[in-house]
């Protein structure tokens, strides 16, 4: 039973963890979208919408990943949902990832300034050429950076569904390190995929962060 | 002696000498303005004489303690040398009282309520005693460097240096603040400003120093130099500051 | 299907839930101070003129904060015995808790040290006040009112991160709730009973944070 630690087991973790960004990618795509239902209920001028996206946030926000997690492991079942950890995982990683987009982008929203509508309502544009011309393209220069950014956050946090029993690359090294008891050397391996991951993404970060703030 | 002696002073900031050989003295009592254009080094002799920057060549003695050797008590310079910067540079988290406080407490060791009763007498002085309270940004810029002199002032100097204080100031601002500093000058105080503003050096100042690429190009009595400048820099530099 | 939702059975667990949020608290807070003593001495290593210094504090620093904790925490529980070092789960725990904390507390302090103007530090040497005392007097206070912010919300977030150890079977909240599952069969309603016990403490937490702000930094001294 007990074997080596081999390269045919990093080969295995190294596929595991196109799992990982599988899901990191799914909940950016699902994330993302219910992030700008978030965003515009957020700034739309009526108060009891943007008591819902704030109540939205905070709840989220305030609640650890994991307990959001196995809510929906558990919850799922019971209004006659398939039970399998990759529906619990995209989903709950989705709406997690959509509080923090929708914060994201609505601060980048918030922080074209006021004067830039006004000079665009000055040139006689509507509303909706103000937004899509004018504010839209600045506010989505400002928001790469942070969007980018929290990517990494969320490529680290799908760790966390191995707690729920989805096989992504944490999962897998769990499994390996019990087939090989050699946690250590698998733990570490692991550790630098996630790192290769992350980090790419972080310098990508940092770069479009300064190329944009020059463009300014 | 003299009290600040500046002797062949050279300083450069990586590749570029902002101070290429400057030698002057200043005597007791005596009010000195700095003038040239931006660049000419006239700040970083200023900073370098209260031991804010560091010298390559050359020796400075101010009050008897040399700046510019290694074991220089900077702390003690700096008790005898008071510095106004152009910035103000109040401490944002204490009142006006707690601005001029802290040091006298800190450094010359005195107790809360004889540093209340110096605080408030500097303050009186420089025509806030109804602003004891307020803190730096409910003042205006104008208010603000007339604590910060307060606040220098309460250390009881031999000495300040002003760094082009009026310089961030709006134009109607700038009077207030320049008849605090024609009162400290009335009481003897030996003074060094870096300045732009002409009819103040002329006014006030016994002599003028004219700074020009890192050198200084003329010096002489105030009136004489601004009304009849020997080079043609100075002139030249006159010209475009007087219109 | 009809599913018949009971909380009322998890009422007899409220000790333990307590007991939980106690224990949670006491990790943050420790996990906190560690945190920023490491983080202390990261941010003056990154801020150093010793190139080396400064190095080490960079991979620190990417490393930690590149991977997740969760793996973090297992090389310390599952990794180290291979190599002799044998800790108990709630010290495990801790010490990755610590570590990680120190990555982003270097961040907010190197932050806050760089966001008080230099003109701020000559202000007070020009005074003739020493180095230590423009730390003290100038630089701290202005310092600690910049990064507040950013301390409380990562004390939040420390708090819900906590949960993550319950993994390796040390004891806070988050543990309480696997308890509680196997006693009653309600894993439905404990887990949600247990995860919006933490929004109760973030907001709790959050006004009190909020209010601690106010009565230090905005509330001005009239004396």
């Amino acid at each position: 039973m007990i074997r080596e630690f081999a390269d045919a087991d990093i080969v295995y973790l190294i596929e595991a963890a196109r799992w990982t960004l599988l899901l990191a990618l799914t909940a950016t795509v699902g994330g993302g979208l219910l992030g700008i239902v978030v965003a515009v209920l957020r700034v739309i001028p009526f108060r009891p919408l943007n008591w819902l996206a704030i109540a939205w946030i905070n709840l989220i926000q305030g609640t650890p990943l994991l307990g959001q997690l196995f809510v929906f492991f558990f919850g799922l079942p019971l209004v006659g949902l398939s039970v399998d950890a990759w529906t619990a995982a995209a989903l709950s990683l989705s709406i997690y990832a959509s509080a923090f987009f929708g914060e994201i982008w609505r601060g980048s929203l918030q922080s074209v300034s006021q004067r830039q509508w006004e000079a665009g309502a000055a040139l006689g544009l509507t509303y909706a050429q103000r937004l899509g011309h004018v504010v839209l393209p600045q506010a989505i220069r400002i928001s790469i950076a942070p969007t980018v950014g929290f990517l990494v956050q969320l490529v680290k946090n799908t760790s966390l569904t191995a707690l729920i029993g989805f096989v992504e690359l944490t999962r897998a090294s769990q499994i390996i390190s019990g087939a090989t008891f050699a946690p250590l050397p698998v733990y570490l391996t692991a550790a630098v995929i996630y790192f290769i991951i992350c980090f790419s993404l972080s310098q990508l970060a940092h770069m479009l962060e300064r190329r944009l703030h020059v463009a300014r | 002696m003299s009290l600040v002696e500046l002797a062949d002073i050279r300083k450069r900031f990586g590749a570029v000498e902002v101070l290429k050989g400057i030698s002057l003295t200043l005597e007791k009592g005596e009010i000195v303005a700095v003038i040239g254009r931006s660049g000419s080094g006239k700040s970083t002799m200023l900073r370098c004489i209260n031991g804010l920057e560091k010298v390559q060549a050359g020796r400075i003695v101010v009050d008897g303690i040399d700046v510019t050797a290694p074991k220089a008590d900077l702390n003690l310079l700096r008790q005898r040398a008071g510095m106004v910067f152009q910035s103000y540079n109040l401490f944002p988290h204490l009142n006006v009282e707690r601005n001029v406080m802290l040091a006298l407490k800190l450094v010359r060791k005195l107790d809360t309520s004889a540093a209340r009763e110096v605080a408030r007498a500097v303050v009186t002085k420089v025509g806030l005693a109804d602003k004891l309270h307020a803190y730096p940004d409910e003042l205006s810029g104008g208010q603000q460097q007339r604590v910060a002199i307060a606040r220098s002032l309460a250390m009881q100097p031999t000495l300040m240096l002003f760094d082009e204080i009026t310089s961030a100031l709006d134009p109607e601002l700038v009077g207030e603040v320049l008849r605090v500093l024609e009162g400290v000058a009335s009481e003897g105080m030996t003074m060094m400003l870096v300045t732009h503003e002409m009819n103040f050096a002329k006014n006030v100042a016994d002599r003028v120093i004219f700074m020009h690429e890192g050198r200084i190009h003329e010096d002489g009595p105030a009136r004489e130099t601004l009304l009849e400048p020997r080079t043609a820099e100075l002139r030249s530099f006159l010209n475009a500051v007087l219109h | 299907m009809s599913y018949n939702f009971k909380f009322d059975v998890l009422l007899r667990y409220v000790p333990e839930i307590l007991q939980g949020v106690f224990l949670t608290l006491q990790f943050s807070v420790i996990t906190m101070l560690c945190g920023l003593a490491i983080g202390l001495i990261v941010a003056m290593a990154s801020i150093s003129p010793l190139m080396p210094l400064r190095a080490c504090a960079r991979i620190y620093v990417e490393a930690l904060r590149n991977t997740p904790l969760l793996v973090q925490l297992f090389i310390v529980f599952f990794g180290l015995p291979s190599i002799g070092i044998r800790l108990g789960a709630n010290t495990a725990a801790l010490i990755a808790l610590s570590i990680n904390m120190g990555a982003y507390g270097a961040e907010i302090l190197r932050a806050g040290f760089e966001s008080v103007r230099q003109s701020q530090i000559e202000a007070g040497r020009s005074l003739g006040l020493t180095a230590g005392q423009t730390f003290r007097h100038v630089v701290l206070f202005q310092a600690v009112k910049t990064i507040y912010p950013a301390l409380a919300s990562q004390f939040v977030l420390i708090m819900l991160t906590t949960s993550v150890v319950s993994s390796i079977g040390a004891t806070e909240l988050f543990h309480q709730a696997a308890f509680i599952d196997s006693r009653t069969y309600r894993s439905f309603e404990t887990y949600t009973l247990i995860t919006i016990s933490y929004l109760v403490l973030t907001l709790a937490f959050r006004a009190f944070f909020a209010g601690v702000y106010w009565v230090v930094f905005v509330r001005r001294p009239r004396r």
